[in-house]
């Protein structure tokens, strides 16, 4: 089962994204956070001090525990739409 | 150079767009800035470009409520926008703010906040793994978004949003594991009065109870979560009945439910970063969420030209947000000479009215998500409270046996508060760990805002400043 509820939203067709290099299939539009869920990506990064993995909390812009990085700039993924071709990188490294 | 403007309204929820249009039928030349994709606020969220709501979704009242605004909007003279956060605001006001095409600034003669909330989660063992989520924001997922945390979830935490989430799971096909609400019976019935002033909005709540019940969903009223299992992923949640004191007995473990994800929250937090920048008086009232801004009838702080309307200056709910927005606007334009005393008289005392009435039912609902002080008391030693900095409880007790006294001494010694989401997500759970030793919330204080409220790209900070951008304090008047 996926994690997007295909009868209460009308999507427009997949695109595909590059995350951490490999292809991943999403909506454009959809938040960034919402396809790396969809997809089964839940950590996202890790904590600065403790190393703890982290993942998307208030889907508003305010934590910043989903922040990636879009094309080279730092972003909250809850809040930045998914474009054809966006390249992520997620921030566990 | 900024753009010379007449009222700039921050936040595009139901009190900053009803803000907006008023003053602009008024003349006043108004832009109304969000950092979302589109205006409407938390409650009124709009779907992504492109994609359109579905049947039932289609029907709601918030959807149909949200496109009748963001159509309004259009055909107003209100410049919106959107994808912007503001950073920055100075006396004056001079406004600045990010945006995807790089910095904008303007300079404005009265400024209307309204910038709603954030969610309360008080910490527990595992609050920090993926697939924890916040209640309000899995409204975020369930009516914007289109999508489900997991594919077991569990729904817990405190207020209204348990039983609109949980309804919205079963929606959705994905019928919770259980929905555990903090508050007992008893909490509920003491808000049945107040609650008969909105019989439609009873009705909705009584309606997502039966959907629950019908899809044979577990409601468990006074439990709350003591901890999560999993390292990365969420993979079991545990919950215990609540002590007399409001708390879950973490001894006292009750059930483990195996869930792939937890959605929780414990209220919501009037967003003040903005009026504390701009150094406006506040005053704490926990039934509205806690430090909240001064205000007079006129919806005017104690800064000449400052409006504060909305759940960011005392949570009331939507319907609320959108009458005192109105009274906003209408005194931001009187303040701008374009509106008379009569007349301004004339129109508000209505809109006063429908407010006091408004009221009543969003407070009630406000108070079911008041603090609870007592549940900071159970956080573990080890369990992390701010989570940018990875500070842990016991950090912070330290921190207070060394002599700390205020919010600000405690930032600097621990680093709590100090990272990217500036103390958004552990002012409350710090304050609230204070205050029990320096003799409650209002002695604990709070954080002094600082610019950039909202973190800014290095790279945007460089490339798009001009000299005059830059902002700097008012010289002293010689
Ligand atoms: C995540 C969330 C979900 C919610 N879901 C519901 C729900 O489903 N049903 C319900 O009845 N109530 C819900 N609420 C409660 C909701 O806050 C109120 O009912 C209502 O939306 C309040 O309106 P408002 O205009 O005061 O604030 P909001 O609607 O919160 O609007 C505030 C706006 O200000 C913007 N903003 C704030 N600071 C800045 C900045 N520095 N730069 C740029 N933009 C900024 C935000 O992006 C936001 O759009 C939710 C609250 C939250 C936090």
């Amino acid at each position: 089962m996926s994690t997007r509820i295909e009868t209460e939203i009308a999507r427009p067709d997949t695109v595909t994204i590059e995350v951490d290099g490999r292809p991943l299939s999403a909506h454009p539009g959809e938040s960034l956070a919402v396809a790396l869920l969809a997809a089964g990506i839940r950590a996202l990064r890790a904590s600065p001090r403790a190393g703890g993995a982290r993942g998307a909390f208030c889907f508003m812009g305010a934590c910043q525990e989903c922040v990636v990085t879009v094309d080279g700039r730092r972003v909250t993924s809850c809040l930045e739409p998914v474009r054809a071709g966006m390249r992520v990188r997620l921030g566990l490294g | 150079m900024p753009d010379a403007i007449d009222l700039l309204v921050l936040g595009a929820g139901p009190a900053g767009a009803a803000a907006a249009l008023a003053a602009a039928e008024h003349g006043a030349r108004t832009v109304m800035v969000d950092e979302a994709l589109a205006p409407g606020g938390q409650v009124y969220r709009a779907p992504p470009m492109d994609h359109r709501q579905l049947g039932q979704r289609a029907l709601e009242p918030e959807h149909r409520d949200g496109e009748a605004l963001r159509r309004r909007l259009q055909c107003s003279g209100v410049e919106v926008a959107t994808r912007h956060r503001v950073w920055s605001l100075l006396p004056g006001f001079r406004v600045h703010a990010i945006g995807p095409a790089g910095h904008r600034a303007w300079v404005a003669r009265a400024v209307v906040l309204a910038t709603g909330t954030t969610e309360r989660v008080v910490p527990f063992p595992g609050w920090t793994t993926p697939g924890v989520i916040g209640l309000a924001a899995a409204t975020i997922l369930l009516k914007s978004q289109g999508a489900v945390p997991g594919e077991r979830v569990v729904v817990a935490g405190c207020g209204p949003l348990l039983a609109a989430v949980g309804a919205g799971l079963v929606k959705a096909g994905r019928a919770p594991v259980a929905v555990v609400d903090l508050a007992g019976r008893g909490e509920w019935l003491r808000a049945l009065p107040a609650m008969a002033a909105r019989p439609d909005l009873v009705r909705r709540g009584l309606g997502w109870l039966a959907a629950l019940r019908r899809a044979g969903v577990p409601l468990l009223s006074g439990h709350g979560v003591v901890a999560v299992e999993g390292d990365t992923r969420v993979t079991a949640v545990r919950i215990a009945p609540v002590a007399s004191d409001g708390t879950p007995r973490a001894e006292r473990v009750a059930r483990r439910l195996e869930a792939d994800a937890l959605v929780i929250g414990h209220g919501l937090v009037p967003a003040t970063e903005a009026t504390r920048l701009l150094e406006a008086d506040h005053r704490f009232v926990a039934d509205a969420g806690g430090w909240i801004p001064v205000l007079d009838d006129d919806c005017a702080t104690s800064v000449a030209g400052l409006f504060a309307a909305g759940d960011g200056s005392g949570l009331a709910g939507a319907a609320a947000a959108r009458l005192q927005g109105e009274i906003a606007g209408l005194a931001a334009a009187r303040h701008l000479g374009q509106l008379d005393e009569g007349r301004y008289q004339h129109t508000v005392a209505p809109l006063r009215q429908g407010l006091a009435r408004a009221r009543r039912f969003g407070q009630a609902m406000a108070r079911l998500t008041a603090p609870r002080p007592a549940m900071v008391g159970t956080i573990a030693a080890d369990t992390v409270v701010c989570r940018c900095e990875d500070v842990t409880r016991a950090e912070i007790e330290t921190a207070i046996a060394s002599g700390a006294r205020e919010m600000n001494q405690l930032k600097a010694w621990t680093r709590c508060g100090m990272g990217p989401c500036q103390g958004r997500m552990c002012a409350e759970t710090a304050a609230s760990l204070l205050a029990r030793h320096v003799g409650g919330r209002e002695a604990a204080g709070q954080w002094t805002a600082r610019a950039p409220l909202r973190p800014l790209p290095l790279a945007d900070m460089v490339g798009e400043f001009g000299y005059d951008d830059i902002p700097m304090p008012e010289p002293a008047p010689p």
